[in-house]
């Protein structure tokens, strides 16, 4: 049954990003692209990936649709509906791109095997541990913090670094 | 066969081909979250497991095979914080050229920055 | 300029709904150990809030409330208690970033535990400070055009 429901939810996913990308109205694309994250968030949900579910659903759905409004709210609400000469180029590389990683995927292990290499490599040992030496039964919340704590390190100064960028970028001018 | 993955596949193109095709430039950043959002995806379908739980255990008895892969939910955690900075700063970006320029398509953007260069007013 | 709106609707709702929603923001930062959450989601519910706040009551609500270049120190705090909980941990003799070493008067396993708390807390406090920089920012109409 879930597997049903993962299928009819990818299809509209793939739906809502086809009309995001070809709406020639940039308050529909934004619009859709909000409602694209949010049906992304309730997919990762579906397979189980909550944490990430409830990250996506904030941010994606919620955060990210409000700072593309507010930004089409500063420019122009429309685009020119001229082709580009670059898309038979952008075409080429997207689907030697995508060929590329079809090829991979084909040689990856059967979606959902439990003894698949990724499974099997390091995270029992978090799994099994995380307990006993962190007393937090959320597993990822203790590979997130403690022991993947170098990436979370980074990754905030990454934010933070991008809200202070944005912050020096917009001050705004008099003239 | 691993049909999820040829979603996750598809809409990589799809992002991909807007980054490049569309002149645009918030349809450039519209393409650069699908993009990114595609690959999470992708990543995540490798943490599934058939029949697993939650990765929250409880009690001292765990057997791995029965939870969900946590490490690759912690990266994309990451991930997806990453890409709310990145589009803060591309539409900031954005919002600058078009206060500059006073278009956001990338070809009239690149005459008026080629008039620019050739007469300084 | 985004003005107040107009409904009393939406203003008595998002009035009742803001304190509940930054409670909900901390519930979900101490409860990221036993179930989905963590510092990530808290921050940005608690960002969430100054932005739903600026949408209903207008901009000059928003910039009554927050002082930006306060918030861009509040960010910046977040990321330093990260980094001192790490340097902590060495204090007490580990390296950096061994949270069982912190100087807590606990057992190493505990200790790993609340740093796994402090660290959460510092990556909410950036998390919402930059949110809120973000939208206060790109929201803004330029003065004097």
């Amino acid at each position: 049954m879930s597997e049903l429901i993962l299928a009819g939810l990818l299809v509209l996913l793939v739906l809502l990003a086809v009309v995001a990308v070809r709406a020639p109205d940039l308050l529909l694309a934004v619009i859709t692209l909000g409602a694209y994250g949010f049906v992304m968030s309730l997919i990762w949900a579906v397979m189980g990936a909550l944490d990430v579910a409830f990250t996506e659903a904030v941010v994606g759905a919620g955060a990210t649709t409000v700072l593309f409004l507010a930004a089409l709210l500063r420019t122009s609400r429309r685009r020119s509906p001229a082709a580009s000469p670059l898309r038979w180029v952008a075409l080429a590389v997207a689907l030697g791109t995508g060929g590329a990683v079809l090829g991979v995927t084909s040689g990856l292990p059967r979606w959902g095997d439990p003894t698949s290499a990724p499974a099997t490599h390091v995270s029992p040992r978090y799994l099994v541990r995380t307990l006993s030496e962190t007393a937090t039964p959320n597993a990822v919340t203790s590979v997130l913090a403690d022991y993947r704590g170098y990436d979370t390190l980074v990754e905030t100064t990454v934010i933070f670094t991008a809200g202070l960028g944005c912050w020096l970028l917009l001050t705004p001018r008099r003239r | 066969m691993n049909y999820p993955y040829w979603v996750a596949v598809g809409l990589l193109m799809l992002g991909l081909y807007t980054m490049i095709a569309h002149r645009n430039l918030l349809k450039k950043a519209v393409g650069m979250t699908i993009f990114q959002t595609a690959i999470i995806l992708f990543f995540l379908l490798l943490a599934v497991k058939r029949d697993a739980s939650l990765p929250i255990v409880s009690g001292a008895d765990v057997d791995p095979a029965r939870f969900m892969n946590p490490l690759p939910h912690a990266l994309m955690l990451t991930a997806i914080v990453v890409m709310v900075a990145t589009s803060g700063v591309a539409l900031a970006i954005l919002i600058r050229l078009y206060a500059r320029y006073g278009s956001l398509e990338e070809d009239v953007i690149a005459e008026r920055v080629a008039s620019d260069e050739a007469d300084p007013a | 300029m985004i003005e107040r709106h107009a409904s009393v609707v939406v203003q008595t709702f998002v009035r009742v709904l803001t304190p509940l929603a930054q409670l909900f923001a901390l519930y979900v930062l101490a409860f990221g150990h036993y179930s989905p959450g963590g510092g990530f989601q808290a921050g940005v519910i608690l960002g969430a809030t100054y932005i739903l706040l600026a949408l209903a009551f207008g901009r000059d609500i928003l910039d009554r409330k927050v002082n930006q270049p306060v918030c861009v120190a509040l960010g910046a705090a977040g990321v330093l208690l990260y980094a001192l909980t790490g340097v902590a941990g060495m204090a007490g003799g580990g390296t950096f970033l061994d949270y069982s070493r912190l100087p807590l008067p606990v057992t190493p396993v505990r200790a790993r535990y609340f740093g796994i708390l402090f660290i959460e807390t510092g990556v909410t406090l950036g998390v919402a400070a930059t949110l809120i920089i973000l939208f206060c920012r790109l929201g803004e109409q330029e003065s004097n055009r």
